[in-house]
């Protein structure tokens, strides 16, 4: 592969039941950054049956041009054909960067791509740069969070999954316009059959802006009330810790941390916990956090923007009615 | 009676292992290695699947001549054979590579029906070597199963995670899985268990042993698309750490006032 053949910057966006997914926007956003830098267009590429107005969105929020592929087959996620049209794609636009959201579609996805086209792959990145010669620097955390390992890539495209929630995107501008460019589909024996889907209801407490996670400072199961009177105050969901699913008092759905879920909420409460790394690692980035601990020495307040000291049972119903005489 | 391959990496235990933050690396020695708590829930389906309909359950390993201890696990736990790849050629490897190397040796096992893998690694934490393998075998894959619904002689039916969505699918053989650990609880070896996987034959390839079916420039570090430029070590500058002692009821007022003036309260239901 020639590396100078290479240009321009790549997003896939990912629509479900039509709609795109807003790490898709987010994508943009931060690709509109990086394409400015270095003076490149920024397309998106969209696979689906009958979007319709949909794909202006991506004008909206920063596409200049839209690669957009549509055939029934393309409406739900198929892996085989979604990786062939995408394959094709890439080949016949040769773009120097490919980013995909690292949620679960895109995380299956891009590593067929990369192996497939003969290319390197970071995975879940948090943070993206332009390096002294133009390349991508790929920026992703490592052993829990503990560190940060900077990534280039010696092949092209450079191909990189962006964490949802991370990235801002472009204020939506519907002033903004491009070039959409109808790709024909080639449909392939998709092998895997559908045939059911089922909605997987219970929580998704990566999508809350607030939540209030209770540790092992609390006694037992029932003490989790006054979490959640504090989190339905702050209009928010009440999330825990893995010793708290591993007792059963709580769903591993709440679960914040490395073996469960990473959050980045608008502010973060935690409560009667002490902040392991693992821990840390799940919700490190959230905006805002406060801490409440009856331990001065907790590790938690290390990272939290306000701690209390102090007894939850106590602190915890105090500050639930103060935050509703304020809201 | 399906043939099974699970690919199982040795890993720190990721909640005992110290860190040495001046350095911004862990620090391997101060936990033993373990089979990947993941990989745990695709053997453990491979092997009830192989209770059902019978078959064979292989695992493979690439990693250091230390992962062999890994293997034999994998052994005991009810495996029944076991390779592992070891050589100075593998090391260095990305998620690209990696996954090259193992498709390689799945190509040289030869008869392959299932390959279970787990979700990810606990400590690469990418989740890319499972699809990266079936993209190399040009078989599809379905990833994020958190159950398994029914195995056949001919197909296997699985639940795939898709955050808000939950796809059943119908997967022909050949398949690879990648898994989630709610897909079923590990089982733990016994101690018969323990003394016979001791005495059982392990297969160590190096690159010589699979360069009938891999390209040796496409092994290691020499073969991987990606570079570790750095690494760098957060710091927790920028956050406010005003922390409040004394009355419960003052401590909590200034707190909400203080959230009041950032603008995220009012949400409440």
């Amino acid at each position: 592969m020639n590396i100078a053949d290479y240009k321009g910057l790549m997003v896939f966006a990912e629509q479900r039941g039509g709609k795109i997914h807003p790490v898709s926007y987010e994508l943009l956003g931060k690709g509109t950054e990086l394409a400015s830098q270095l003076g490149i267009e920024v397309s998106a590429v969209v696979l689906g049956n009958n979007l319709g107005d949909e794909v202006n969105e991506l004008f909206y929020y920063g596409a200049q041009k839209v690669y957009y592929c549509d055939h029934p087959k393309l409406a739900g996620f198929d892996l085989l054909n979604y990786k062939h049209n995408i394959v094709r794609i890439i080949n016949d636009v040769k773009p120097e960067t490919v980013l995909f959201g690292a949620t679960h579609l895109g995380r299956s996805l891009a590593p067929r791509i990369a192996a497939a086209l003969g290319t390197g792959l970071t995975a879940d990145c948090t943070a993206l740069e332009i390096g002294d010669e133009g390349n991508l620097v790929q920026i992703r955390p490592a052993f829990s969070g503990n560190i940060f390992a900077h990534i280039r890539t010696t092949t092209r495209p450079q191909m990189a999954t962006v964490r949802y929630k991370v990235m801002k995107s472009l204020p939506r501008d519907t002033s903004r316009t491009g070039q959409v460019v109808k790709v024909e589909p080639e449909i392939v024996d998709s092998v895997l059959k559908v045939v059911n889907k089922e909605s997987a209801g219970g929580l998704n407490i990566a999508e809350a802006d607030v939540i209030v996670c209770g540790g092992r400072g609390l006694k037992q199961a029932q003490d989790f009330d006054i979490l959640t009177d504090l989190a339905d105050a702050l209009g928010g969901v009440v999330g825990c810790t893995r010793p708290i699913v591993d007792e059963g008092w709580m769903e591993k759905s709440h679960q914040v941390g490395f073996s469960g879920n990473t959050v980045k909420p608008k502010l973060y409460v935690a409560v009667g916990l002490s902040g392991s790394p693992q821990h840390l690692a799940g919700m490190r980035d959230s905006d805002v956090i406060l801490a409440i601990n009856s331990d001065p020495s907790a590790p938690i307040f290390k990272v939290a923007d306000y701690g209390i000291v102090g007894d939850l049972y106590e602190v915890v119903p105090k500050l639930a009615a103060e935050v509703r005489q304020r809201s | 009676m399906p043939d099974i391959v699970v690919p199982i990496k040795q890993v720190p235990d990721m909640e005992r292992v110290k860190f040495d933050t001046e350095a911004g690396r862990i620090d391997r020695s101060s936990a033993p290695g373990e089979i990947n708590p993941f990989d745990l829930h695709a053997l453990e389906a491979a092997i009830r699947i192989k209770e059902k309909l019978g078959g064979t359950v292989t695992t493979i390993s690439m990693g250091p001549p230390q992962a062999e201890s890994t293997v034999r696990d994998s052994l005991a736990r009810g495996a029944d054979c076991g390779i592992l790849l070891a050589g100075r050629e593998f090391a260095g490897a990305d998620t690209w590579a990696t996954s090259y190397t193992l498709a390689c040796a799945i190509r040289k096992v030869g008869k392959y029906d299932l390959i279970i893998c787990g979700e990810k690694t606990v400590d690469g934490d990418t989740g890319q070597v499972g699809p990266e393998i079936a993209d190399w075998l040009d078989i599809p894959h379905v990833a994020y199963v958190s159950e398994i619904r029914d195995t056949g002689e001919k197909s296997i039916t699985v639940v795939a995670e898709m955050e808000d969505d939950r796809l059943v699918i119908e997967a022909p053989f050949p398949v690879l899985l990648t898994v989630t650990k709610d897909l079923n609880m590990p089982r733990l070896p016994s101690f018969q268990d323990k003394m016979r996987a001791r005495k059982a034959e392990i297969a160590k390839w190096g690159a010589a042993d699979i360069a009938d079916v891999a390209d040796p420039a496409n092994l290691g570090l020499k073969g991987s698309p990606t570079r570790l430029n750095k690494v760098v070590i957060p710091s927790e500058e920028g956050r406010k750490g005003k922390v409040f002692r004394g009355s419960s009821a003052e401590a909590a007022a200034s707190v909400a006032e203080a959230l009041a003036g950032l603008g995220v309260l009012g949400g409440a239901k």
